[in-house]
């Protein structure tokens, strides 16, 4: 049920809500504007004057591009993994009962109720442990703890609104596990599944704490902006880099978005 | 002739719960045979036996001659018209009804032209492109039963598949099915709990309770001739009456059954019978129904409306013909 939208806000609440988007959203825009400063050193208001030049610059940068790459590997990779792992495990824990089967769902949810830290410490202690050499894949393991959670929660919820009987029904009417999976099943969580990669995939993508505690001398891209911040040098490169890093994730967020919610409105109607 | 499904011993335990116990089934080929039975009565459990989602804990299971323990649902000639219908939200009505001639590796056009058929079979010619969200629960139904036919099954199994219209659809939809069922001469297995429907619907009921068969009969056998209290009165709320009741009227110390259609109700002063008092009347537009207190026996009657009346509270006496009065087998 949706109030009546021709129904006017108090003008109060109007400024309040405008005020409250600000405060979130000029920062943002400084990140721009400063992406644009002819002042490199450190940050001042208003920019002496503006530029293009740091897009060049940035451009030329293998560090920037070292980082990246490392970033967009890391996050595709654990995403990978999240979406197997995350799948079969919510489906173990929606479609059947077994003992212990609360304790499991908890246990998945917990590392991202953990703070960061814990899990990185916990994470590093065991592959010194082991004896595992840092590595690309310790951090892609890292990365792989808390974007299993996304997943499995996105794919949860879609399992339990779907009806049991569906399966039993393809089932009944003659496709084996592997058809039902593919033809009925799969179709129907695609788009939680798609919601909660894309999800995982910006976790991953922005995490600093458990990379910081599992990754060697390789840099994604968040670390590489935090050393960069500390250095004096070149300091709109960052400011660049983050401009393009927010227009190219904003637009498959927004297709996320409307995907996932047509998604809802035919299972929603299906019942 | 080998049975179109066989139960012979066949139990399903769940831990401590014995939802099948021990139950010895024959459905005839080509037969309508409804299940009976008040919820948790194992009824359902038993469809799902001979579907394969369930399998048996002992005792065996035969589909037309056919052993069918360990045999998966999908290698099964039986299809399911499910409660909740189970139609899948992301296929429009026609790839609904192909789904299973889809899977069988059938190619387009065949399979479509057949679920076209199976369409127009229930009653929904060119409703295909739709999505099953934007069909009324009757159409959903209807789509179900076409999902299923399509596959030509040897038995279709119904579980409750009109729990969910109402009256005037579900009395439209039984007739259909009985239709449907005698031009195609499948085997049809009908689980309800619903016993109007299965007397109504079935050439066979089985009476389900506690996991156990009560009685298996026809309809009439199972109306007019209960063998048990808990079949009288599940099935159409017979008067049944204690053992030392009936040996007033019968000689035998016996639990007997008594319709309520075949007692006559009088005034105190006309003559011999059962001195009772009127509780309460019922008007049920054809019928009138009465309750009756004989001696603190709670008894029920029903006369045709029309019939002159006692008031409510008075005296009054009853008949019955003492051929009506049915003698069960549960001993006293």
């Amino acid at each position: 049920m949706r109030s009546d939208g021709s129904q006017s806000a108090p003008l109060g609440l109007k400024i309040a809500a405008a005020c409250g988007l600000l405060f979130l959203h000029l920062p943002i825009l400084l990140i721009f504007v400063y992406a644009f400063t002819t002042e490199e050193k450190s940050f001042v208001w208003p920019p002496p004057g503006l530029t293009t030049q740091w897009f060049a610059v940035t451009w030329n940068r293998p560090d920037v591009w070292q980082a990246l790459s490392l970033s967009v590997r890391v996050a595709a990779i654990s995403t990978a993994i999240a979406l197997v792992l995350g799948t079969l495990c919510s489906a173990a824990v929606s479609r059947t009962k077994f003992f212990g089967r609360e304790t499991i769902s908890l246990l998945v949810i917990l590392p991202i109720a953990l703070p960061g830290i814990i899990t990185g410490i916990a994470l590093r202690s065991a592959f010194s442990l082991a004896d595992i050499p840092f590595s690309f894949w310790t951090i892609v393991l890292g990365h792989a703890t808390f974007c299993v959670v996304v997943v499995y929660n996105n794919a949860v919820a879609r399992f339990r609104r779907t009806s049991g009987s569906m399966i039993e029904a393809s089932m009944d009417l003659g496709a084996d596990g592997f058809q039902t999976f593919r033809h009925v099943v799969l179709p129907n969580i695609a788009t939680a599944l798609l919601a909660g990669g894309m999800l995982a995939f910006a976790l991953s993508f922005d995490e600093v704490i458990v990379t910081t505690f599992t990754a060697g001398q390789q840099q994604t891209l968040p670390i590489w902006m935090l050393e960069e911040l500390i250095r004096p040098r070149q300091r709109p490169v960052t400011n660049v880099v983050a401009m393009v890093v927010v227009l190219v994730t904003l637009l498959p967020i927004l297709a996320a978005y409307y995907l996932t919610r047509d998604g809802d409105q035919i299972a929603g109607s299906g019942k | 002739m080998t049975s179109a499904v066989s139960f012979q011993k066949a139990s399903r335990h769940f831990g401590s719960v014995r939802a099948v116990d021990a139950v010895d089934l024959d459905i005839a080929p080509g037969e309508f045979f409804a299940m009976l039975g008040p919820s948790g009565s194992g009824k359902t459990t038993c469809l799902r036996l001979i579907a394969g989602f369930e399998q048996p804990t002992s005792g065996s299971i035969s589909i037309f001659g056919e052993r069918a323990e360990g045999v998966p649902p999908y290698r099964r000639n039986v299809n399911t018209v499910f409660q909740d219908y189970a139609l899948f939200p992301h296929l429009n009505v026609l790839d609904n009804v192909a789904y299973g001639l889809m899977v069988k590796g059938i190619g387009k056009a065949e399979r479509h032209k057949a679920a076209e058929e199976a369409l127009s079979l229930v009653r929904l010619p060119g409703y295909g492109a739709r999505r099953p969200g934007q069909l009324s629960g009757g159409q959903r139904q209807r789509v179900a039963l076409a999902r299923a036919l399509v596959n030509q099954p040897k038995v279709l199994l119904l579980d409750e598949p009109l729990g969910a219209l109402d009256l005037k659809l579900r009395e439209n939809m039984q007739e259909e099915l009985k239709s449907l069922q005698k031009a195609l001469g499948i085997t049809f297995v009908f689980v309800t709990h619903d016993q109007g429907e299965a007397l109504s619907m079935a050439d066979r009921v089985a009476v389900f309770n506690d996991g156990k068969i009560m009685q298996i009969g026809t309809p009439e056998d199972i109306y007019q001739r209960p063998k048990t209290r808990f079949v009288a009165d599940f099935v159409g709320s017979s008067n049944v009456l204690p053992p030392d009741f009936v040996q007033r009227y019968s000689g035998q110390h016996r639990w007997g059954s008594l319709r309520p259609e075949s007692i006559r109700v009088g005034r105190a002063a006309s003559g011999e019978g059962v001195s009772a008092r009127l509780v309460s009347t019922n008007y049920l537009g054809a019928t009138t129904k009465l309750a009756l207190d004989a001696d603190g026996l709670r008894l029920h009657a029903i006369v045709p409306a029309g019939t002159a009346l006692p008031a409510e509270g008075e005296a009054v006496v009853l008949t019955f013909n003492r051929e009506h009065l049915h003698l069960m087998d549960e001993p006293a």
